[in-house]
């Protein structure tokens, strides 16, 4: 009985370990840099900073529950930009073109990639490997391998609006792709079927799952908010830029990984994944203002990453 | 004064996170004996044993082993000293041949060079078969380990563990996964084993197994020893009663049901290369059990009706009509369902909490426009947890943090709640403790006498024999024969399961 109790404990004080490790970062990073990182305007821009990856590693975080990875999101996030772009020149459509192609695009990307895992049984490192490449090589075909300019002034709104002339537009799409996605992996039947298949697939399809059915649709889901991701990029940058989006997989997977989540599937808690996108975003930030190179910020990012791993793995060893 | 003792675990006491697992356990272990550690779950045995071979610490209480004291801090400090664990659940390396799995950590290289010495796989595959040639068993040292089944697996474990030469071996459940013929294998090789001396700490649910072999018993209970008493001076309803701390007034319930019609009807299915034109029909209210060897073809029969394999011919009648099931969840519509029997590998999710296993199944009629309804969820596992006594802290405990017949009431929960009209149970009891099997009995025969149609799969002859209204005994992927209750006997089961044996393979 005693370990059982401890087992309990032991679980939500790793959750809070990293929201304790989050806070520590930001409290120190608050007192080293008063002016400049703590001011209110920074910490939205911390937020509008974490957006795009945040809405990626949301759909990563699903795939990685259900016990599988998709490598391909980066590369979606530039076809879906170049697509996006490519229909959003002045005066020819309207403005809904483009925002429902790139997500169109996104989805099908990751329908393919679903057939591909659930029906091919191919491993998903692979499937996702392989849309990765050609994904990125659709792209470059698709914009002529250079960056496709002069968007419409709404086409920027997408992204650069804000609302109440406050909170960036990025920041409430974050919010709003979390929430629901939130409440789909929690409280839904297809969210607990997507932890299931990740904790045991085979158990999953004895107790009566169609497997194969959440697979896709995960794998859709992750694809079709990449292409939302390509969308909001594009829009910021004002442009749709088939080279774009390069690593974005990595830093979504970080997230994800820093947030908790296991990497073998089953587990894992929506808010893990906000905060690990947070806590990038929060230490890019952070650093950039402290006048660290960014060669410098790839080595800490990095560890982060390992030691956010070594937690989870000690976290179950404590069982 | 030379003790015949070839150890003594003396006043042994272990507390986790302040709560007392052991309590001044004494256990001593005579020099050529089979010697039963029995108990419950949570009684103390593998804590007990765990101690012994340097896996936990003791905080109190001395360890002799041929009359020196030692305390070992890693499982190879106790394998040197000659103490070496057939564990429970099997930790075979898949990927490897038998030969290589048996030589694991100590190969035999050609020279010594250190890891980079070449193993001499030809030597190592000689030495295996010499193994199994001594013991009896015909398994090929180059076949590789997934090739195996269970029992195999748990066969050259078994051999693994004792051409360590060791003067203590414990072994944990060794019989869970293997069939009556191969335990007298085992049987005979622990005989050997005593012979020369060798002590074997036997530990066991299975109670006819332990009055077989064990020459002493030592029952354990809420961490503290009961007694050790000669084997011969017990009998089985005295040392049920020692270990659960309470009378049981039978062991298996019988209800006496009156069968109504015919729900369930195989009829001449067959599966290319697992079994063959099989043909029965189960009752309302009956409980039909299914004997025979492993690999007999039981698991494939049930897992094909069940939709997880496809049949090659024949059909499946649910109340007269021919059903289409083409996975599990057709089945599950029909009012089936399926306790698998490797709980673990297709029961649980072992990585969820005891309320998300439960309702996995029946999640649909617990939500709504796909939404599920959290109260209505809590309420229903609260239910199930009181009903089937399930011992857990809390419903959002891990499941993984459960005893075995715990997990195993987890699993029967998360079926009944589908309110299913015919049950399959393939292994209902295997590696649980008294308690949990007496438990599931009970509820087996509730169902039953609900109406429900049952059809039980199981290698512990006396159980089937307790609680089925007939048997079907399957042999060699054949349906060798049925009995009838009043024709019930071991030998008549055992001469049935045995009827196709000359086309058997091993």
């Amino acid at each position: 009985m005693s370990e059982k109790k401890q087992s309990v404990q032991l679980g939500s004080f790793k959750e809070l370990g990293i929201f304790f490790a989050f806070l520590i970062i930001l409290a120190v990073l608050m007192i080293l840099s008063p002016n400049a990182f703590a001011r209110p305007a920074n910490l939205i821009n911390i937020l509008k900073q974490a957006s795009i990856n945040g809405i990626l590693a949301t759909g990563m975080m699903y795939v990685i529950i259900s016990g599988g990875i998709d490598l391909s999101v980066g590369s979606i996030v530039a076809l879906s930009g170049v697509i996006a772009a490519s229909f959003a020149h002045p005066g020819e459509y309207p403005l809904i073109v483009p925002i429902v192609l790139a997500a169109v695009v996104g989805a099908l990307v990751g329908l393919a990639n679903g057939i591909g895992v659930a029906y091919g049984n191919i491993p998903p490192f692979i499937v996702t490997l392989g849309s990765m490449t050609i994904v990125r090589g659709i792209a470059l075909i698709a914009a002529n391998g250079q960056p496709v300019f002069n968007v419409t002034k709404q086409f920027e709104r997408i992204s650069g609006g804000f609302v109440f002339n406050t909170i960036p537009n990025l920041v409430v799409y974050f919010i709003v792709v979390t929430l629901v996605l939130a409440f789909v992996l929690t409280r839904t039947v297809f969210g607990r079927r997507v932890y299931a298949i990740g904790g045991n697939e085979t158990a999953a399809k004895v107790s009566g799952i169609n497997v194969e059915q959440i697979k896709l649709a995960v794998y859709t889901l992750c694809g079709f908010l990449a292409g939302i991701a390509g969308l909001l990029l594009a829009s910021r940058i004002i442009s749709g830029n088939p080279t774009s989006g390069q690593a974005y997989e990595l830093d979504a997977i970080a997230a994800v990984i820093i947030g908790g989540v296991s990497m073998s599937g089953g587990a894992g808690k929506w808010y893990g994944t906000v905060i690990g996108a947070l806590m990038i975003a929060v230490i890019s930030n952070g650093l950039d203002i402290l006048n660290v190179s960014s060669h410098f910020q790839l080595v800490i990012k990095g560890l982060i990453i390992v030691v956010a791993v070594l937690m989870d793995i000690k976290g179950k060893a404590g069982r | 004064m030379v003790s015949d003792d070839v150890l003594q675990m003396n006043r042994i006491d272990k507390s986790f996170f302040g709560v007392k697992i052991l309590d001044s356990v004494t256990f001593q272990v005579r020099r050529g004996e089979v010697h039963a550690l029995v108990g419950e779950n949570g009684a103390g045995k593998s804590s007990l044993m765990k101690i012994l071979m340097g896996i936990y610490t003791s905080d109190r209480g001395e360890i002799i082993l041929d009359g020196q004291r030692v305390a070992f801090h890693h499982p190879r400090e106790a394998i040197a000293h000659g103490v070496s664990m057939i564990h429970q659940e099997l930790m075979p390396v898949m990927d490897m041949e038998v030969a290589e799995n048996i030589f694991l950590g100590r190969e035999i290289a050609a020279r010594q060079a250190g890891l980079l010495g070449l193993v001499n796989k030809k030597e190592q595959r000689l030495q295996t078969a010499k193994l199994f040639a001594k013991m009896g068993i015909s398994i090929d040292p180059k076949r590789l380990m997934r090739s195996l089944s269970v029992a195999q697996m748990q066969l050259v474990e078994i051999v693994k563990a004792l051409s360590l030469s060791a003067k203590v071996v414990i072994m944990d459940e060794p019989t869970s996964a293997i069939t009556d013929k191969e335990v007298d294998t085992l049987f005979d090789q622990i005989a050997k084993l005593k012979a020369q001396g060798v002590a074997i700490i036997y530990i066991s649910h299975k109670i006819d197994e332990i009055f077989k072999i064990a020459d002493r018993i030592t029952v354990l209970r809420d961490g503290q020893l009961i007694a050790t008493e000669d084997a011969a001076s017990l009998n089985k309803d005295r040392l049920i009663t020692m270990m659960v701390g309470r009378e049981i007034k039978e062991f298996y319930p019988k209800e006496t049901v009156q069968p109504g019609e015919v729900v369930l009807q195989v009829k001449e299915l067959s599966q290319k290369g697992k079994f063959h034109d099989i043909s029965f029909s189960v009752r309302r209210g009956e409980i039909v059990g299914i004997a025979g060897l492993v690999g007999a073809g039981r698991s494939e029969l049930v897992e094909c009706i069940f939709g997880i394999t496809r049949p090659t011919s024949g059909a499946v009648l649910l109340d007269g009509k021919k059903a289409s099931i083409r996975h599990p969840k057709d089945a599950i519509r029909s009012r089936m369902a399926l306790v698998t029997e490797d709980r673990k590998l297709t029961g649980l999710n072992l990585k969820a909490s005891v309320e998300h296993n439960i309702s996995l199944v029946g999640i649909q009629s617990l939500s709504k426009y796909g939404i599920i309804n959290t109260r209505k969820e809590a309420a229903v596992t609260e239910e199930y947890i009181r009903r089937m006594r399930i011992k857990v802290f809390s419903r959002k405990s891990m499941v993984n943090a459960l005893s075995g017949g715990n997990q195993q009431k987890v699993v029967l929960s998360k079926w009944l709640l589908t309110e299913p009209e015919i049950i399959i149970l393939d292994e209902p009891t295997r590696g649980i403790d008294v308690g949990a099997k007496r438990d599931i009995y009970l509820f087996m025969g509730e169902l039953a006498k609900a109406g429900k149609a049952i059809l039980m799969i199981s290698s512990e002859i006396p159980e089937l024999m307790g609680l089925s209204d007939r048997i079907l005994v399957m042999a060699a992927g054949r349906l060798a024969g049925e009995l009838e209750r009043k024709d019930f006997s071991q030998e008549n089961i055992m001469r049935l399961a045995s009827k196709f044996e000359a086309n058997k393979d091993e």
